[in-house]
């Protein structure tokens, strides 16, 4: 450990004028040199009951997997602030590419908690996104998503549709990967309204940033590709809005020397562990991990609304009482889902293949000699 | 089939190009991408003329990148567009396999048919034209295994026309696997205007009572070489299945049932590929109407060679005879 690089040293979290882009200083103050987006106060309110939920929601899925009633679960704590910050730069038009830690993202976007819920609990209902929310189900293998990000962009864009945009998230792991490379240069190519979001949390599971690429910062990639790459703090909500609303904006509507898409690297950090599989004490410092907690987002947020007066402690219960009635009933609805057989053989073509139906027929053949506990692997 | 009455003789390559200039003239939301399909036509000619008549918008030069190429083109097929991606040799193919049996295959599947991928792949395959190395594969077997995409070949001019044709309309995503050895050497009857070939019915290209011979691709071309060689004392019949994926079970089966005696022909290497997978079908369908064991004539379990010892990895003929008449002593 001892002999790689501070993943922080780049990264001077106690200058405001380093070069990462930020709003709010670590005690929620604003800095003399930024300005608070032009959101209203209710819009701020909403942002901070959005990300406590989030928070909240990581709470009880890391407790939920640790009692057996979910599968392996990612979280998001440390990620929360700007993937609902994210989330809110986006008109509900645009379309959303997220990883498989998003769960923040995806509900600000239009995905209720239930939905989030399912495919935990097995079901691939959640993943079944209503008409009018635009989130792909979740990418799970690496950097796939830019490349089909960036083609859905320019098909909507080839189709008329020119005020919509997609924004696609991935890890600092990505990066490495050919298919972030090809998405990012197919987009500057094509010119596509497409916004890349890079959430650099400096750990790949247990591999650090730095031996994913011997560049400076992953925005400065942006250059290899002719667009504009912007580095960001991540840790702080306003900042992400600020930026990721300004590259949807150009994205949709850019000037004669701009192209579309933006590559934006959202520097923060993943305080608990890559999934609840994961061990993060078997890699990394601790003590690298306390620091970032200074930075929390959630702390900084709630502070910046309550020192210019948006925020009070009643209306802080009220946001904490909604959100725990939320969490426990959309967990209970999940929990009452039951999964149907007959889902092995829907939606694989729009004709069910021939072969699939004869081998569900010959399971259910089974199912019916056997009954269901034969087919019981645990 | 459609009952088009009008016909040109047409080389298998130009079947493509008309499909792909009838498809992109029916439906604009058709369009091409790839490496050099717009001003140059394909290295192999296949987009020859779109670029001009279509334009630049829907004929289109991507930078070198199988996976951008397919991944940008799956994006588009979920945003309502009906992309056909062309992979200039399929041996170029791996980069994007990863897209293809990670998302084209799957985006119906898992979003429970919220979102689709109406996708098309192209690619040039097989060997038999003293190509460099990586310019000879035959992995028809690798998409084939993938659920959730159809894999079709065609060995006529007629049938790559309407097979392409059928994949653009196709509502899934479809691998069209080109046999590039026979792209030009002969013409055959095409139809003109819209024509398509429907996916998953194998064609019976010569009927014969003794034993069948099933194959794809540039193989149906020894395979009725040897059937014509063979004539008077067996009479074979030849079954070009056209369709690896759905497989036409049907046909093959009442093929096995009317000759007794199966021989598998492909220019793969044997193991693993898509003639064990006739060989158990056929098995479990027909095995009481089997004579004699199914015979395999295949390529040969090594890498396909460069060109001065190819003719000895391809099948040809005489090996299908070969296996014709052992399947005939049993």
């Amino acid at each position: 450990m001892s002999s790689l690089p501070d993943p922080l040293a780049s990264i001077d979290h106690d200058r405001p004028d380093s070069d990462v882009y930020r709003v709010l200083d670590r005690d929620g103050s604003v800095l003399p040199s930024a300005s608070v987006p032009d959101l209203t106060d209710d819009e701020l309110r909403s942002m901070y009951e959005d990300v406590r939920l989030a928070r909240r929601f990581d709470e009880r899925m890391i407790s939920l997997q640790r009692q057996g009633r979910i599968s392996t679960y990612a979280p998001m704590t440390g990620q929360e602030g700007a993937q609902v910050a994210s989330g809110y730069a986006l008109d509900g038009d645009d379309w959303v590419f997220p990883t498989y830690r998003e769960h923040a993202l995806k509900y600000v976007h239009g995905m209720d908690l239930t939905a989030l819920l399912l495919p935990l609990r097995g079901h691939r209902d959640g993943y079944a996104i209503p008409d009018d929310v635009n989130v792909l189900p979740e990418y799970i293998p690496i950097a796939t998503q830019l490349p089909q990000a960036m083609g859905f962009a320019w098909g909507k864009e080839l189709q008329g549709e020119t005020d919509t945009v997609a924004m696609c998230h991935f890890g600092d792991g990505a990066t490495s990967e050919g298919d972030f490379h090809e998405g990012m240069n197919f987009a500057g190519v094509f010119d596509a309204p497409v916004v890349f979001v890079c959430n650099n949390n400096q750990w790949a599971i247990s591999v650090p940033r730095e031996r994913q690429t011997a560049s400076e910062t992953i925005a400065q990639k942006a250059d290899a590709y002719g667009i504009d790459g912007v580095r960001v703090d991540g840790t702080d909500p306003l900042a992400v809005y600020q930026v990721a609303r300004e590259a949807v904006l150009k994205a949709k509507c850019p000037s004669a020397d701009e192209l579309r898409p933006s590559l934006l690297e959202v520097v923060l950090y993943r305080f608990g562990a890559h999934t609840t599989a994961d061990d993060p004490s078997q890699y990394r410092d601790e003590e690298e991990a306390e620091r970032w907690r200074r930075w929390d987002p959630v702390n900084r947020l709630e502070r910046f609304l309550y020192e210019t007066g948006r925020l009070d402690s009643e209306t802080q219960s009220a946001i904490e009482d909604r959100v725990e009635e939320q969490l426990s009933a959309a967990i209970e609805e999940a929990e009452a889902a039951e999964a149907d057989v007959s889902e092995l053989a829907e939606h694989l073509r729009e004709e069910p293949p021939e072969r699939l139906e004869a081998q569900l027929a010959e399971l259910e053949s089974i199912r019916e000699r056997y009954g269901e506990e034969a087919f019981r692997h645990s | 089939m459609s009952s088009a009455v009008t016909t040109q003789e047409l080389t298998l390559v130009e079947g493509v190009r008309d499909a792909l200039a009838v498809e992109m003239g029916r439906d604009e939301r058709v369009m091409v991408l790839g490496e050099d399909v717009g001003e140059n036509g394909g290295v192999f000619r296949a987009t020859e003329g779109l670029y001009e008549e279509f334009g630049e918008e829907r004929v289109v030069d991507t930078p070198l990148a199988e996976s951008g190429i397919v991944g940008s083109a799956i994006g588009l097929a979920m945003s309502g567009m009906r992309p056909v991606a062309e992979m200039q040799f399929s041996g170029f193919s791996y980069p994007a396999f990863d897209q293809l049996v990670s998302h084209a295959s799957r985006i119906r599947y898992r979003s429970k048919g919220q979102y689709t991928c109406p996708l098309v792949v192209r690619m040039p395959y097989g060997a038999g034209i003293h190509a460099p190395e990586h310019h000879s594969e035959s992995k028809e077997a690798f998409f084939a295994h993938e659920p959730g995409l159809d894999v079709v070949i065609p060995s006529t001019p007629a049938d790559a026309k309407g097979l392409l044709s059928s994949a653009i309309r196709d509502p899934d995503p479809v691998i069209v696997m080109e046999p590039k050895r026979i792209y030009r050497s002969f013409r055959g009857p095409v139809p003109d205007g819209e024509y398509t070939v429907p996916i998953g019915e194998a064609n019976v290209r010569r009927e014969g009572a003794d034993v069948s011979v099933f194959t794809w691709g540039a193989m149906c071309e020894p395979a009725l070489g040897a059937a014509e060689e063979l004539a008077g004392d067996v009479e074979v019949e030849v079954v070009d299945l056209r369709s690896l994926s759905p497989l036409d079970v049907e046909t093959v089966t009442e093929s096995v049932k009317k000759t007794g005696r199966a021989v598998v022909v492909h220019e793969a290497p044997m193991s693993g590929g898509f003639g064990g997978e006739l060989a158990a079908t056929i098995q479990e369908e027909a095995l009481f109407y089997l004579e004699a064991p199914i015979e395999r004539v295949t390529g040969l379990d090594t890498h396909v060679p460069l060109h001065a010892l190819e003719d000895f990895y391809l099948p040809n003929a005489a090996r299908i005879v070969d296996a014709v008449e052992s399947t005939m002593r049993v």
